[in-house]
């Protein structure tokens, strides 16, 4: 089934005229995310590291003018391991020119429904909510303008007794994957409008009730997180910005020390392009297609067994 | 005792938990692609028995317990205490009536357990998988009822009773399943 839904996928994004690009997978530099950790490598004498995601290569190809482009190839994170992870894994990356995040959610959402009508012959059902809504319905609070204090006495009260002293972004994560993801509705969930302290490499605007939040977006599907999207944030200045708190953040957590890779930042000042774009986990997938409970089932060679 | 982080959690690790020690029955990586990873733990309170979950942020590591699963011989029991031996130095344990629980039902002298101890101290006994015991007390046997049909309880040398087949009668040995207090077969002497 995996060679089908490669295929399927390759197929749609034929169709739409998205054109594959072939980003590497061995780099000098890689994220500076906080959560995220890279395997660092050897090659040509000098340390580089394997690639988590391929936004910077996509990102430095969208600035010099390729257009619409997807990639469907492997991605690697540090100890990440368990019924949805394994440290390598298969990611479905694509951006769109000029569009916003509802223009990509709806994309995700015709390419997810698509898989399952093409692959399986059902239709399954498709939902959006704020991540507003979901801690107001869930939890009964509000999560962008809450004191940081209630948060921590919210993971505190949920049993979790070693979280009262938090940053805002963990305490968010935690109520969200212990409390909230398993209450999501059957079918494609997508939650939007994320905590401006979350909000990664996505721009950040006012909504609907002027809290400040990020375009970012994320897609459950039966209640598992399958991919993460944003508004894509295009200032060069602010990108530099958030790659500094990220730095400061892992020196304070005293993480690896990553550098800003130079060459990325620079396309960057040369220009993206106004554009969304969206990373889909491959595996959790063809997880929910196959109805399984681990990913290990989904591929042949689970690092155990490499 | 050392600290153990939330990679090297694995089921069957002994940890202290506000201030109890605990043994890890599962360990489940949760993670937002963007977000804090964490340890979402199942553990098992090994005084109260109770099973409890846990969420840990990765990384995060909380102490180990003192706490040693060993075979000893059971030797008896004065009313307030039973009498385990460490077979090979043939040092005494003396367990409580809390620390051996259900496990009195099972006990005949000179099975072998296996004994949590506890920082030196017996924390909780189990019975063997399968024990022999003889029947003191049950409905006289129905000769020839031995296929199929009911059951009757049988009260063993031990003090359990447990459901037998019809057959079966009063000095009978039979093995039992001390997991499900199940009768598996008679035993023929």
């Amino acid at each position: 089934m995996r060679a089908e839904l490669l295929a399927f996928l390759r197929a749609y994004f034929a169709e739409q005229s998205v054109i594959e690009v072939d980003p590497p997978l061995l780099a000098s530099n890689s994220v500076t995310d906080i959560n995220i950790e890279s395997i660092g490598a050897q090659a040509m004498g000098q340390s580089c590291f394997l690639q988590t995601s391929p936004e910077f290569f996509m990102k430095r190809l969208l600035a010099s003018g390729a257009g619409d482009i997807y990639s469907l190839g492997k991605v690697f994170r540090e100890a990440e391991q368990g019924s949805r992870h394994n440290p390598e894994f298969t990611m479905l990356e694509w951006y769109r020119l000029n569009w916003d995040e509802f223009q990509l959610i709806a994309e995700v959402e015709r390419l997810v429904f698509g898989t399952y009508k093409a692959i399986q012959n059902t239709q399954i059902p498709l939902s959006r909510i704020s991540y507003g809504d979901c801690f107001e319905q869930t939890l009964g609070i509000d999560p962008h303008g809450a004191k940081l204090s209630a948060l921590q006495s919210l993971a505190e009260k949920k049993g979790y007794p070693q979280w009262g002293s938090e940053t805002r972004a963990n305490c968010l994560d935690l109520l969200f994957s212990e409390l909230i993801e398993s209450q999501l509705t059957e079918g494609l969930v997508t939650v939007y409008d994320y905590p401006a302290c979350q909000a990664a490499l996505a721009q950040t605007h006012q909504d609907a009730k002027g809290r400040l939040v990020s375009r970012r977006f994320e897609s459950f599907l039966n209640g598992m997180e399958l991919a993460n999207g944003y508004f894509e944030l295009t200032d060069a200045e602010q990108l530099l910005q958030r790659f500094k708190q990220d730095i400061e953040q892992r020196q304070k957590a005293n993480k690896l020390a990553m550098n800003i890779d130079p060459k990325f930042h620079e396309a960057m000042r040369e220009g993206l392009p106004s554009c969304s774009g969206v990373a889909l986990g491959v595996d959790r997938l063809l997880m929910q297609l196959t109805d399984a409970k681990s990913i290990t089932e989904v591929i042949a060679f689970p690092w155990d067994r490499c | 005792m050392g600290n153990y982080s939330t990679n090297e959690f694995r089921s069957g690790l002994k940890v202290m938990l506000d201030g109890d020690p605990c043994s890890i029955l599962e360990n489940e990586f949760v993670k937002p692609g963007k977000g804090q990873a964490f340890n979402r733990v199942k553990l098992r309170n090994l005084k109260t028995g109770r099973v409890l979950e846990k969420t840990f942020k990765s990384g995060e590591s909380i102490e180990g317990a003192d706490v040693l699963d060993m075979d000893m011989q059971y030797l008896y029991e004065d009313g307030d205490f039973w009498y385990f031996m460490e077979p090979d130095t043939f040092e005494q344990h003396q367990a409580s009536e809390t620390a051996i629980g259900d496990a009195k039902l099972w006990l005949k002298e000179q099975d072998i357990c296996m004994v949590t101890l506890y920082n030196g101290a017996p924390l909780s006994v189990t019975p063997p998988t399968h024990v022999e015991l003889e029947i003191v007390e049950t409905d006289p046997g129905l000769r020839g009822d031995t296929a199929q049909g009911g059951s009757k309880p049988a009260r063993l040398v031990t003090g359990a009773t447990v459901k037998v087949p019809l057959f079966l009668d009063q000095g009978d040995v039979i093995k039992v399943d001390t997991r499900t207090a199940e009768y598996q077969g008679r035993v023929k002497d």
